[in-house]
């Protein structure tokens, strides 16, 4: 196949990879978008093995071996449970760093196969982007890893903060650019293998302090550095289609971590620099007074909403932990033949990634457009009569409007303190990730239904 | 004089990052947790690299070197593609609109 039919190809596919997230703009289109993508990607691979040309006893092995991938990859997307997203992205990220950098590895010990010189007289822009490629997606690698296993439950949510980690951090980063400028001057192998090791290093200690909390931020983050080291290495391979595809899946992640920034209030670096939490446990234990809550049981809540005509819904993390959707629309069914008008109310950093409380609720069936973000609804709540609210703590609490000595202050809650009434489902009255009293459950209108979130919800379907 | 070949990868490179820019503000909120898995599925068209690298043995030689590394990485790839793509419409299907009942 001649290099510029391919080419025009690879820029087809890189075309229908733009189409696919143009079709997430909306449900209706979006079903439609992911076929583009696959469509995209079928031409690439196709290309590329027509451009090859090799169809010896090697090509054999690439479609077993395409085949084993594909077969592991397709058995996980169809067994892993909807609450699990987050590991499973952050899985999948570490898998498209890792594949970078062996694609770059091979580049450099063969660079004849990719038209790049011969071993040891590697044309220099060609180093520079293999060692671009090679240090990101190590970085990718381990970072996602660390963030897979923070997700899983494997290695505790904390931050783990030490002393000097920042210049640590910092001085290794700078290793990294001399190494690449010694790479390209003297195009030793060595060197090579020392900047992958200290990039693995790096993307390990970039997310060891990053808390439980700010996983949102850190997946979209790490979703953004495999885009760039998709892009690196397309420099490398000189291939439009992994260029472009890099730049979108780079600037998408980047976006979404800002996104997820400014749910938070905090700025980029603040999350990065890490230590959440850890700082604040302080802030915690002074104002352990004892102040009256009123709490209930399923049979009060149960009344309650009976009598409202308006409810809004109020999902968290913990609805998830719970995996208590399914309850939850079962309640919600109910309410609806009474009567009651029911919407959904989710905060951006609901979850432990970006929209992971709509998949949940989509996977319910719960219908998107009784779904609502914060800006949409946000008015609602002082028409409401009850506010559910259901494994979420932080993002209610009015303290981030009131008390600007708070560390959550600034951040956009939900304004559910304005409904008639409260209900607040919850095991105890511990604070929640940013480790702050939710003054939510002091207010006279509040009910805290002290259970665990599914059981409760069943409970309240019982005696509706 | 001609240019070099890499100012125009480099061009498609910012622009791509443009429209990058302009179509993920346009992704609904809702569709955010998709957005990643999809971004996942396509970024992971760096299979073209490992199928290049994994073929570069020449002829004979399937398992050189750099042909190992260039197949590892097409299983990683593929478990990406596959995993992300199926992921992503399983988790788009569930996506429906209010039924029209009375």
């Amino acid at each position: 196949m001649s290099a510029n039919l391919s080419a025009i190809l690879y820029l087809v596919s890189g075309v229908l990879f733009i189409l696919a997230l143009r079709g997430l703009s909306s449900p209706e289109t979006s079903r439609q978008g992911n076929l583009f993508g696959i469509i995209g990607m079928i031409i690439a691979v196709t290309v590329t093995f027509l451009s090859v040309g090799n169809f010896s006893s090697g090509f054999i092995y690439v479609l077993i071996f395409l085949a084993i991938g594909g077969s592991i990859g397709a058995f996980i997307a169809y067994r892993i449970p909807m609450t699990a997203m987050p590991e499973l992205v952050a899985g999948f990220h570490s898998l498209v760093g890792l594949a970078a950098v062996f694609v770059a590895i091979s580049a450099f010990i063969n660079p004849a196969a990719f038209n790049l010189g011969t071993p040891g007289n590697i044309k220099l822009a060609s180093l520079i982007e293999m060692a671009i490629g090679a240090a990101v997606g190590a970085i990718t690698f381990s970072g996602s890893v660390i963030a897979f296993l923070k997700l899983q439950g494997i290695m505790s949510g904390a931050p783990i903060t030490f002393k000097g980690q920042h210049l640590l951090n910092a001085l290794l980063l700078i290793l990294i650019v001399i190494l690449t400028i010694y790479l390209c001057s003297t195009q030793s192998s060595n060197l090579f293998w020392i900047l992958i090791a200290v990039s693995f290093l790096i993307g390990f200690l970039i997310i060891i302090p990053i808390g439980g909390a700010d996983m949102p931020v850190v997946i979209s983050m790490l979703n953004s550095y495999s885009g760039w080291a998709a892009a690196g290495i397309g420099f490398t391979l000189e291939n439009t289609a992994l260029i472009i595809t890099g730049a979108l899946v780079g600037s998408s992640g980047a976006i979404l971590s800002y996104i997820m920034c400014k749910g938070m209030n905090r700025s980029f670096f603040n999350v990065i620099l890490g230590g959440f939490g850890a700082t604040d446990q302080t802030t915690g234990g002074q104002s352990k007074e004892q102040r009256p809550v009123k709490s209930g049981n399923a049979d009060d809540a149960a009344f309650l909403m009976k009598n409202a005509s308006s409810v809004i819904i109020v999902p968290g993390y913990g609805m998830a932990v719970a995996q208590a959707q399914h309850a939850l629309r079962e309640m919600v069914d109910t309410l609806k033949k009474n009567d009651i008008k029911v919407s959904y109310a989710i905060h951006p950093v609901a979850g432990r990634m970006p929209g992971h409380m709509n998949v949940l609720l989509a996977e319910a069936n719960v219908p998107y457009d009784e779904v609502f973000e914060l800006e949409e609804i946000n008015n609602d709540f002082a028409n409401a009569d009850v506010a559910f609210v259901i494994g979420a703590n932080d993002v209610t609490n009015p303290v981030a409007k009131t008390d600007p000595q708070s560390p959550i202050y600034g951040m956009p809650v939900l304004d559910v303190e304005k409904c008639k009434s409260v209900l607040f489902v919850k095991r105890s009255l511990s604070p929640g990730y940013a480790g702050i009293d939710n003054d939510l459950f002091y207010k006279e209108n509040t009910l805290m239904l002290f259970a665990d979130a599914k059981k409760m919800t069943e409970d309240i379907t019982k005696n509706l | 004089m001609e240019i070099d070949p890499f100012i125009f990868r480099l061009s498609i490179f910012i622009l791509s990052i443009f429209v990058g820019y302009y179509v993920v503000w346009s992704v609904t909120p809702s569709l955010h947790t998709p957005l990643m898995s999809v971004t996942n599925a396509i970024s992971s068209v760096i299979i073209v690299g490992a199928i290049i690298a994994a073929l570069s043995g020449g002829d004979g030689v399937v398992f050189s070197s750099s042909s190992i590394y260039g197949f590892l990485a097409i299983i990683l790839a593929a478990v990406n593609i596959f995993g992300g793509f199926l992921v992503t419409q399983r988790m788009l299907a569930m996506y429906k609109k209010k039924k029209k009942d009375k």
